[in-house]
């Protein structure tokens, strides 16, 4: 134990931390305006495993990563289409829409990957860290917070950018309202489904985003290679009380409680083969902080209730 | 107190008798048709709206009013008829064509937002002029003005969760004037207002028909309709039944046209021995939504046989008190309330309701009923476990039907079936629902609040008939009434509340309508600053 408390680990936690939090903040932060807009989607843990190997194919087979971002993005938006459909227009309840969608991305992902692929191979370069001039060089804060990949760094400054969306523009405002009480927005001429729709989109193209980021960091596709990460980022939005802040909170919490289980493992703290550990131990955190927070705040009133009109 | 005592506003003369009123028409609705499963909600209706005027829609719950005005606004289409605007032919299948073609509404169950800010509230839907950033600054500026011009006070930063009921109206209003609505529709805007909301609100709609706005206007209290219209036209099971202005007709011919029969507006009241006190409140201290105190040290006593009802201008405690002894709303220490000796200050709801005690809430929906449920399923919501309704657990289906049948011929509830949702039977009929439920329990101890707020004359007079059939089998009921004519028509005694204090209990026979008021307004006796104690044993 005594080895742990060193500068130098403690510096590489904080960093593996961040890094191990960007999947997590990227689909939270997606499911954050979703859910703001009244749709539960739990279907992101398999639009993030689907995304992960078209990523992966993509960089295995052209060696190009930000194509490989670009198309896991794509296949983010194209489940979001078929989420949309299925929950908005044809008012599908999302619970077991959201869990159609899962079972899909879990399968065909690992259908393609079979066909493919078929032996595991990595991919010929990972995302690279990139150091900002100026700030890496701080002795010890700049290798934990300053030399990280682009897509951390986008990650993080998506929060901000997902408060503005939210809070200033129309689009925002119409999201809080369709989420809070559809049938108000509705007789004010605000299109609950069109809202919804957009709202659905982003969120599953960052689940997309997030199922690259998540491929292109750790280097290999394996079956199932999310393991539920996807379902840690839904309860990290009731975590962190549908705010991006929140999201960003728990994130951080995960990808730290992570780094600190990996880290235990490589100094044989723990056995290796505890390979449940670091799922369960953030687990059990949120639901503690969960369980804490019941009843201190409020799920959009809407939230998993399809809208009609007679 | 009322809206009766207020000086008479003008009236437009869009509405003088006789069709010869040179007053343009702005609406036309032509036979308009409108059925729901198992429902014929409306049947060839016309109405017409001209410029300037009132036009107040009267009928019984379910006579289709909400209908035919959903339907003017795009909320509903209908099955057969067409709406003419200013002569042309308007199809409108949205809310946003609606507010379009310049008609606004208030609906009865308020559409807002509770966690937007008033000035988001507003700007919904509307184009901003910042493009897709929002323009709250300039929206507020312009709510300011529309609060000046109209005297609808309210702060567009706050948020509407912190606003009082008579507040949102005010918001409500605010989002149909900004949208420039040349023809308002009010439904059953006054239901949940004060006394004095209401005079404010009327003197407000009286200044936007000065500016030739027209309004269609829906309420259950007749002297309102009365006071506010210039035209009435009366709705029965979905047909148009007849049409008259307030100069021509009195309360009783209004109640008559709308029930078909005569209705006898203040209740029979047959003198009934008291009996043991069965409801004694003792320092009864209950803190309000915001953590301050809302009841402090009240002392009552609720006798068998006897309705004991509490006047006062609401938010001084009345509903408080009446969530504390139903069992919503936790007691502060020290606090006593024996029902039938036994003290339930900390019991959990089922246990007071084991010891006879039934409630009737003010809040509807929320406390009151289940809306997804069917309203057999509500009927049986708190004596579902009941020897006659279980058979080893399992619910006796052929007894709760009998028994939901019963109930609903019983309290002439109108809905198509017993299966029926409740989300879908008119306001007054939930209400009967859950009175139907709360008194087929036998009760030894009722609190009842606001059992008639937005029930129709008729059944109002049923149910006032029903809580003085009760009092006549001994039950003590505390009741929590709509207003100050039901209070003093229905109650033995009556507890004036005031600033969380019961300042007064007085034996309905000196009961006067001034002193009451005056008392809920918190002008005491001269000789002592002190409450005056007047105590009437029962
Ligand atoms: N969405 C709906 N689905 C099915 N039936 C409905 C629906 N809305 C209204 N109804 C039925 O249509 C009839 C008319 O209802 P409406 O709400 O128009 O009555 P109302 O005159 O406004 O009554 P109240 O005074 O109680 O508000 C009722 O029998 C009601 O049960
Ligand atoms: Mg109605």
């Amino acid at each position: 134990m005594s080895q742990f408390f060193t500068l130098s680990v403690i510096v590489s936690v904080v960093a593996s931390g961040i890094r191990l939090a960007t999947p997590y903040l990227l689909a939270s932060l997606g499911e954050t305006i979703g859910q703001r807009s009244g749709v539960l989607n739990l279907g992101v843990d398999g639009t993030m495993v689907l995304a992960a190997f078209a990523a992966y194919y993509t960089a295995l087979k052209l060696d190009n990563l930000w194509l490989a971002v670009f198309v896991a993005f794509l296949v983010g938006l194209l489940i979001g289409v078929i989420y949309a459909l299925i929950t908005v227009s044809l008012h599908a309840a999302q619970g077991i829409s959201g869990i159609g969608i899962f079972l899909f991305g879990l399968g065909f992902s690992d259908l393609l990957f079979q066909v493919w692929v078929g032996t595991p191979l990595p991919i010929p370069s990972k995302l690279p860290p990139l150091g900002i001039p100026g700030l890496s060089s701080i002795p010890q804060l700049g290798d934990a917070l300053f030399r990280h990949n682009l897509m951390t760094y986008g990650a993080f400054l998506l929060v901000p950018v997902v408060i503005f969306l939210l809070q200033k523009t129309t689009f925002g405002m119409n999201v809080r309202a369709v989420g809070e009480n559809p049938q108000a927005a509705d007789s004010l001429g605000v299109s609950v489904e069109r809202t919804r729709v957009v709202a659905i989109l982003l969120g599953s193209s960052a689940a997309g985003l997030a199922g690259a980021a998540l491929v292109l960091q750790g280097g290999i596709f394996q079956a199932n290679l999310t393991n539920g990460l996807g379902f840690i980022a839904v309860a990290i939005v009731y975590f962190g009380a549908w705010r991006p802040l929140g999201a960003m909170a728990g994130s951080l919490l995960y990808g730290v409680v992570n780094a600190i289980v990996l880290q235990l493992k490589a100094q044989g703290t723990i056995p290796r083969s505890a390979s449940d550990l670091a799922a369960m131990a953030p687990a059990v955190i949120t639901i503690l902080a969960l369980v804490f927070l019941a009843g201190r705040v409020k799920a959009p009133a809407a939230l998993t209730k399809p809208f009609t009109r007679h | 107190m009322s809206t009766m005592d207020q000086p008479d506003i003008a009236k437009s003369d869009a509405g003088s008798p006789g069709s010869g009123s040179t007053v343009p028409v702005m609406l036309e609705m032509k036979g308009i048709t409108k059925r729901f499963p198992g429902v014929l909600a409306n049947s060839g209706v016309d109405l017409d709206v001209r410029e300037g005027e009132v036009h107040t829609l009267l009928g019984e719950n379910g006579a289709g009013k909400s209908t035919l005005m959903k339907i003017l606004f795009g909320l509903y289409r209908p099955d057969e008829g067409e709406v003419l605007y200013r002569g042309e032919k308007l199809v409108i299948t949205s809310p946003s064509e609606a507010i379009d073609a310049g008609i606004g509404m208030v609906h009865q169950h308020f559409m807002l937002v509770p966690t937007l800010t008033v000035a988001e509230n507003v700007a919904l839907g509307l184009k901003s002029s910042r493009g897709v950033l929002t323009d709250l600054a300039a929206v507020s500026k312009r709510i300011t003005e529309i609060s000046e011009a109209h005297g609808l006070h309210v702060d567009p930063a706050v948020e509407v969760w912190r606003l009082s009921v008579g507040e949102r109206q005010r918001v409500e209003i605010i989002k149909a004037l900004y949208r420039n609505a040349k023809l308002l529709v009010l439904d059953e805007p006054t239901a949940v207002l004060t006394p004095q909301e209401v005079d404010d609100l009327f003197v407000i709609l009286r200044r936007m028909t000065a500016e030739g706005r027209g309004l269609i206007f829906i309420s259950h209290k007749l002297h309102e309709v009365m006071a506010l219209s210039d035209r009435i036209t009366v709705l029965r099971n979905g047909r148009v039944t007849g049409q008259t202005v307030p100069a021509e007709t009195s309360r009783e011919q209004l109640a008559e046209m709308m029930v078909g029969r005569a209705v006898k507006l203040t209740p029979d009241r047959p003198p009934v021995d008291a009996g043991v006190p069965r409801l004694v409140i003792r320092d009864l201290r209950v803190s309000g939504d915001r953590g301050t105190g809302a009841v402090e040290g009240v002392d009552l006593d609720v006798c068998g046989g006897e309705i004991v009802g509490i006047a006062g201008v609401s938010g001084n405690g009345q509903r408080e008190l009446a969530e504390a002894v139903a069992g919503l709303r936790p007691t502060q220490a020290g606090s006593h309330i024996m029902l039938n000796d036994t003290d339930i200050a900390r019991c959990d709801t089922r246990t007071r309701r084991d010891l006879g005690l039934g409630y009737v809430s003010e809040e509807r929906m929320t406390d009151g009923a289940i809306a997804e449920f069917s309203v057999r399923e509500n009927l049986i919501l708190v004596d579902h476990g009941a020897e006659k309704f279980t058979k080893r657990g399992l619910l006796n289906f052929k007894a709760i039907r009998e028994q939901s049948e019963a109930l609903v011929k019983r309290f002439a509830v109108k809905t198509p079936s017993i299966d029926t949702p409740a989300a879908s039977l008119s306001g007054g009929n939930i209400q009967k629902v859950i009175l139907a439920r709360e008194l087929s329990a036998e009760p030894t101890v009722m609190v009842v609040a606001q059992p008639t707020r937005g029930v129709d004359i008729g059944s109002a007079e049923y149910i006032h008939s029903q809580l003085i059939a009760q009092r006549g089998v001994g039950t003590a009921t505390l009741l929590i009434p709509e207003d100050l004519d039901e209070v003093i028509g229905l109650s033995d005694r009556i507890a004036v509340m005031f600033e969380g204090k019961v300042v007064a209990v007085i034996p309905s026979e000196e009961a006067e309508r001034d002193k009451i008021g005056l008392l809920m307004a918190g002008v005491f006796d001269d000789e002592s600053d002190e409450p005056a104690e007047v105590v009437a044993e029962p």
